[in-house]
């Protein structure tokens, strides 16, 4: 009964989600820059990585010139005479991938975390719990900050970093629904049937964490992503040579106090846009799954 | 309440203990100081000298405790780069953080709870939803490009505003502060604003969803059935209401303020603890970043002491339990 | 003698165009100098939004679109923002069900009592004093002073209601709307509550409007007594003759459900079905789908009030007692 009642509810969700023009741009907005991401080598005038298609010369170009050999920077060039679009589109694809990547094994870790704790009860829970809150204590940026200064640069340290610091919202998350969803009727009967302890977990109480675990890992993928520019900004996070979009606007720094303002501005703008789209989705979603938390 | 307040503090310093160890080890497993210091003709005997020097040559464990019973008596070890005691070097930094932290705090009062009240008063008009949209946005956008563009904007657009330092200062109690000069205050300005736009957002947000929370409840019916005055109901009534959970998110958000900091100072080379730090570890020095991170945790178990006070104050629901209890 | 308030034909909508809703759809009440009128009526029934209608505190999505409510000589609609609140806590008082939610949790009984008497009057720190004092002291209040200082968390449901109390009669209004004042507490302190209620009212000449659940209450605190029916006012009449010679069938409902359940004074209705809602008022008799006595008539027209013989005036097409002028 309950599948059959799926599509129609999975059906009125989306209507209720698309009723609102806002979150359906934003959506739309995310789903286009994830695929320039992942066509980037595709779509790009240029492999910014590869040296010999890249001429110094061509360096400091600002958007719109065109190039010794023909080709038209339409968002500029770099310092090195990389193409902006082209080191734009390859640092988008970079942001997405840490912050996709964190936030799955984020997930992971925290539901497996979150249901531990529930299930358990008891010590186990009080002593998870407490290394949940005094994780959540810390301010991100500072744990992220000590995790890089041991661990060094790498896109797989600054996943890691990512991880630490966001399972605990997982833990929490998949704990209080747990426990509230263990607590009903239909944990009971399921129980009275005798189905086993997992089939249980499953089947009846992940679904029901679903809805506000979506909220949450749509919410912590913006602020993964935003944390990582900020901590390759402040030269922590990625290796220079494969440039994030927080990366590239510190390379542009530099450059700002001269007036050479693209270099910074232009891939600040693709962060901003991207990060604010997936909060405007994770909003909606807060607003569409659970009407209590409606502001 | 004795009993709490004790609790309170043996967790307080558990946390402290438990931090000091990550970070100590933490910190230890990293790089080889002694390069830094070493001259390329350095020889092995000058190599020994300046390990003793530092301290490097005795088993990490010892150099633990060491640090612990230094620790004890406030101090943290010396500045591999300054040679100065670290601690000494945080102190001497930490009013010019502490300015901008409060500063961006002020900020974040002055302007978001005007406009989360407006926001909550009416929901429905343009200019709330543009209030809510634009907290949206400091939410989501990382303050270094917002700092970022305010540079572009005022410093190489515009050139109201200096981009970097802290300008004239005035000694005041033996503090030195921006905030009493113009210049000072000139330079203030768009740092103190970037750092307050996370905390303005989260202002905005709690103040407009409690006042439309409260503005329904019957307490401000029953004022307003009493005849009491508009301003009076929203700005005391309903107001001592909306502080409670402010207070207690800022208070929390403070700590994360200040670490914040980190970045802003980075950006506008504000010279406090967060920029010394950043420096710091560009250069692996040991002592003078966990210095800073003992620091910082201390001061958050502190304030987390002190927004618990003020929150019983505020909500004497809260006073009364703690007493029975 | 001209009555202290008489409302005529009020209507009071939520939402606007084609979305809105009539909450309210022409009720009459009147009250009189150290009268006590009941309204009484099922959950949603629009005994608070009368309320609130008559004191403009309506909430932000409800307006009031006709009738008027005179309040002595001034219409109350007619009058601004400002005005109005000039009259309310000086001329209307008004208090509500749930004493714990009534006070402000976060300020003192004193700082809450002193911002509802310096509204309308200008007096000094210790004058402000003396009048808490005397206020607390006469509804009932031992050792006033202290109560004074307490938290609002510090007193218990009686004392909060009477502090309520104490406050709305501050500037002795000549209308106080209690709104189900005492379903929130126990037996006994309801039972003062209205004992303390029924003496000011009477003692001052103060016109009362009691909004309640309990026909018990009717009986034992109100002069006259109006019942509401999904917006409208059903029947309305002197309590004995109502309670005794219920003309509408809803009003004989709510009798027999209260004679038939145990626990005296237990919630109202037993009626079987439920109360349409706003948005689905049928055309004639609202209460017809629920109605014993309902005939085609009842579903295609509606009924207007007319007076009974007993002196109740009732909106049926049949009612239970003879209509008035009728030859018995
Ligand atoms: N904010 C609102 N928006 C839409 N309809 C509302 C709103 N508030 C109240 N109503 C409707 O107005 C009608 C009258 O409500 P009112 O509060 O006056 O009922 P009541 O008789 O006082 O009931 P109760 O005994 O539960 O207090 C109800 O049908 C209710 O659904
Ligand atoms: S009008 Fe008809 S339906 Fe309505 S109460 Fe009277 S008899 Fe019943
Ligand atoms: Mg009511």
């Amino acid at each position: 009964m309950i599948i059959a009642e799926r599509p129609s509810r999975l059906r009125a969700f989306t209507r209720a989600f698309f009723n609102s023009p806002t979150a359906a741009i934003a959506l739309c907005v995310f789903v286009a820059m994830s695929l320039a991401a992942i066509f980037a080598h595709l779509i790009a005038p240029q492999d910014p990585y590869d040296l010999r298609s890249v001429s110094i010369l061509d360096n400091l170009l600002p958007p719109g010139e065109v190039s010794f050999g023909g080709m038209t920077y339409w968002m500029g060039t770099d310092g090195q005479g990389r193409d902006m679009l082209s080191a734009m589109l390859f640092g988008l694809r970079i942001s997405l991938i840490v912050g996709l990547a964190s936030g799955v094994i984020a997930l992971a870790f925290g539901t497996l975390i979150g249901l531990i704790a529930a299930f358990r009860g008891g010590w186990v829970d009080a002593l998870l719990m407490r290394i949940v809150d005094l994780q959540l204590s810390l301010p991100t940026i500072l744990v992220a900050l000590i995790l890089l200064v041991i661990l060094g640069r790498g896109i797989d340290k600054i996943i890691i970093a990512l991880v630490v610091v966001q399972w605990a919202y997982f833990a929490r998350t998949v704990r209080g629904v747990a426990l509230v969803e263990n607590a009903r009727d239909y944990v009971d009967a399921a129980r009275g049937l005798r189905l086993p302890p997992l089939r249980i977990l499953f089947f009846h109480i992940l679904p029901n964490c679903l809805p506000t675990l979506l909220v949450v890992a749509t919410i912590q993928m913006a602020q993964a992503i935003s944390l990582e520019a900020t901590l390759s900004f402040l030269g922590l996070g990625l290796p220079p040579t494969r440039p994030s979009l927080g990366l590239l606007i510190a390379n542009g720094f530099d450059y700002l106090q001269s007036g050479r303002w693209w270099i910074s501005v232009l891939p600040g703008v693709v962060l901003l846009v991207l990060v604010v789209s997936i909060n405007v989705v994770g909003d909606r979603l807060r607003e569409v799954l659970n009407p209590h938390l409606r502001g | 309440m004795a009993e709490f307040i004790l609790r309170r503090i043996l967790q307080a310093m558990l946390v402290l203990f438990v931090m000091t160890v990550l970070v100590f080890f933490g910190i230890h497993v990293i790089g080889n100081p002694v390069d830094l210091f070493a001259s390329s003709e350095c020889t092995k005997a000058c190599l020994d000298e300046i390990m003793v020097n530092l301290g490097l040559d005795r088993p990490v464990w010892q150099q633990y405790l060491i640090f612990l019973g230094n620790l004890a008596e406030g101090d943290l070890g010396r500045s591999f780069t300054h040679g100065v005691p670290a601690m000494s070097l945080i102190w001497e930094r930490f009013p010019a953080t502490l300015e901008l932290a409060v500063a961006a705090l002020v900020l974040a009062l002055v302007i978001g709870l005007p406009l989360g009240f407006y926001a909550g008063l009416r929901p429905d008009s343009w200019i709330s939803k543009a209030i809510m949209g634009l907290s949206m946005i400091g939410f989501s956008v990382p303050i270094f490009w917002i700092g970022l563009i305010m540079i572009l904007t005022f410093s190489v657009k515009l050139g109201w505003l200096p981009a970097i330092g802290r300008g004239d200062l005035v000694t005041v109690f033996g503090v030195r502060v921006s905030f009493l000069t113009l210049d000072g205050l000139r330079h203030l300005a768009m740092p103190a604003f970037t750092l307050s736009l996370l905390m303005m957002s989260m202002v905005i947000r709690l103040t407009r969803a409690g006042l439309r929370e409260v503005m329904t409840s019957d307490y401000i019916r029953f004022a307003r059935a009493n005849g009491v005055p508009e301003y009076r109901v929203l700005g005391w009534h309903a107001m001592k209401n909306l502080l409670i959970p402010i207070v207690t998110v800022l208070g929390m958000e403070f700590g994360g303020v200040i670490a914040f900091a980190v970045v802003t100072e980075s950006i506008f080379s504000w010279p406090g603890v967060g920029k010394m730090l950043i420096d710091a570890i560009s250069v692996l020095d040991r002592p003078l970043i966990v210095a800073y991170l003992i620091f910082v945790v201390t001061m958050f178990v502190l304030l987390n002491l002190v927004i618990d006070i003020l929150y019983s104050l505020l909500d004497p629901r809260v006073r009364l339990g703690a007493g029975a209890a | 003698m001209a009555p202290v308030l008489s409302v005529r034909g009020l209507t009071t909508v939520f939402g606007s165009g084609t979305q809105e809703l009539r909450a309210l759809d022409g009720v009459d009440l009147t009250v009189h100098a150290g009268e006590i009128v009941a309204l009484v009526g099922e959950s949603g029934s629009g005994k608070s939004l009368t309320g609130f209608s008559i004191n403009g505190l309506l909430p932000g999505v409800a307006r009031v679109t006709g009738g008027s409510i005179r309040l002595g000589e001034v219409d109350l609609r007619t009058l601004s923002a400002r005005e109005m609140r000039q009259v309310r806590g000086s001329r209307v008082g008004m208090i509500f069900q749930d004493p714990m939610m009534t006070l402000n949790p976060v300020l003192r009984v004193e700082t809450q009592m002193r911002d509802a008497l310096r509204a309308h009057s200008t007096l000094s720190r210790q004058e402000v004093r003396t009048r808490l004092i005397a206020a607390l002291a006469e509804v009932g209040i031992a050792a006033p002073e202290q109560r004074l200082r307490a938290w609002p968390h510090e007193l218990s449901g009686g004392m909060r209601q009477r502090v309520a109390i104490a406050t709305a009669l501050l500037h002795s209004p000549e209308l106080i709307i209690a709104d189900e004042p005492t379903t929130a507490l126990d037996v006994t302190i309801q039972g003062q509550i209205l004992a303390l209620a029924q003496r000011l009212c009477r003692e001052r000449g103060t016109a009362l409007v009691w909004i309640t659940h309990d026909l018990a209450v009717v009986a034992g605190i109100a002069d006259r007594v109006s019942v509401m029916y999904a917006g409208r006012v059903v029947e309305e009449g002197p309590v004995d003759a109502v309670l005794d010679t219920p003309a509408h069938p809803y009003t004989r409902g709510l009798i027999d459900s209260v004679a038939a359940s145990q626990p005296k004074g237990a919630r109202l209705p037993m009626i079987p079905g439920r109360m349409p809602l706003l948005s689905d008022l049928p055309q004639g008799c609202a209460f017809a789908a629920r109605c014993p006595r309902r005939s085609p008539l009842c579903e295609t027209t509606r009924p207007e009030p007319h007076p009974t013989g007993a002196g109740q005036t009732v909106r049926c097409h049949h009612p239970l007692t003879e209509p008035a002028g009728a030859v018995a």
